[in-house]
């Protein structure tokens, strides 16, 4: 199935409402969703016949600034049988960043989302262990937020040059 | 450099020399690193061990536990998260024990030092150094000229004001 097909597959199942933006421009067309209907959007994704994304090949987080107030997280799922693609894209605010956790649908999202909460501080819900996967459990704010400050010291050894 | 064994001893096969000569001479001719590496300094590192860099001709060979170990080379980018286990494994090693900071990144952070919040800007804010080799990596001729350094620096060492206790006391005042 190719975009156009997926999205009116998917408007057809879940009405008008479901998608926010989509963007063709791109090499790989973009889908946004709400994200309080992620879950299921994504459990039908999973499920039906005709789409039967197996795979989360990459869940990235993007932190859109303070002026913005908003952060994004994407998805691109990938069907191996029949070999296509799609990107999905979640827009949540950027002071509570919140959204259902995946790793009930792909085992995959569990370590990816960990790394997303790491790095930008969005909390999965439901997720069935959300804690640091990289940084040192003890370490201070999210570093790729678009305001993060590294820390003075850690364990007192100095952080700054 | 003339080391002890460069001489000819032809007269009654009597050596007479200091404890402190020997003493360095017997230390600087067995430099046991400790088998840890970090990042792609590691892999120079390895290279200068293997065959066509054989470090095993000046002594030099690794051992797998820091309790047998005499110098640690810090090879490769030194993260926050491994700070504390450098010191720890630092703090395991016997003295006399003497640290070989290998490349940019652990002199002094490196291609990091700006922006990288995760890196130590160097080892030396963690364990006291005692040679310093440049590179990105550092080329296995840079790393035994590393050793050779640390080799004289041993070699210069006394038994009234070893260099451990010497760094300790600046520890202690700074």
């Amino acid at each position: 199935m190719n975009f156009g097909e997926l999205t009116s597959l998917l408007t057809e199942t879940f009405g008008e409402g479901l998608m926010l933006a989509s963007h063709t421009q791109h090499l790989q067309p973009q889908l946004q969703v709400a994200p309080e209907r992620l879950l299921e959007v994504t459990e039908f994704l999973k499920r039906h016949p005709s789409c039967y994304f197996d795979t989360l090949s990459c869940l990235t987080a993007i932190d859109n600034g303070p002026e913005k107030g908003t952060m994004e997280v994407i998805y691109h799922l990938y069907s191996i049988p029949f070999h296509h693609s799609l990107v999905l894209k979640i827009e949540i605010p950027r002071t509570e960043p919140r959204v259902e956790s995946l790793s009930a649908v792909w085992r995959t999202a569990e370590w990816h989302e960990r790394e997303a909460y790491d790095f930008f501080g969005i909390t999965f819900l439901h997720h069935p262990d959300l804690r640091r996967i990289l940084l040192p459990a003890d370490w201070e704010g999210f570093p790729l937020r678009k305001d993060y400050t590294e820390q003075e010291y850690y364990h007192g050894i100095k952080v700054r040059y | 450099m003339q080391s002890l064994l460069d001489h000819k001893f032809e007269q009654g096969g009597v050596i007479l020399t200091s404890v402190e000569d020997v003493l360095n001479w017997a230390r600087l001719s067995s430099l046991f690193p400790m088998g840890f590496g970090i990042a792609c300094c590691a892999i120079e590192m390895m290279s200068a061990f293997a065959s066509s860099y054989d470090l095993d001709r000046f002594g030099v060979l690794m051992r797998t536990s820091p309790r047998q170990s005499d110098v640690i080379i810090i090879a490769g980018t030194v993260t926050f998260k491994m700070a504390d286990r450098i010191k720890r494994l630092y703090d395991q090693m016997p003295e006399p024990r003497y640290v070989i900071s290998m490349g940019s990144c652990s002199n002094c952070g490196g291609p990091y030092w700006e922006h990288g919040y995760h890196v130590v800007k160097g080892v030396d804010r963690v364990i006291p150094v005692d040679v310093y080799v440049p590179g990105c990596p550092p080329r296995p001729e840079a790393l035994i000229g590393g050793i050779l350094k640390l080799q004289e620096k041993i070699r210069k060492e006394t038994l009234r004001a070893p260099l451990a206790a010497l760094e300790l006391q600046k520890l202690e005042q700074a």
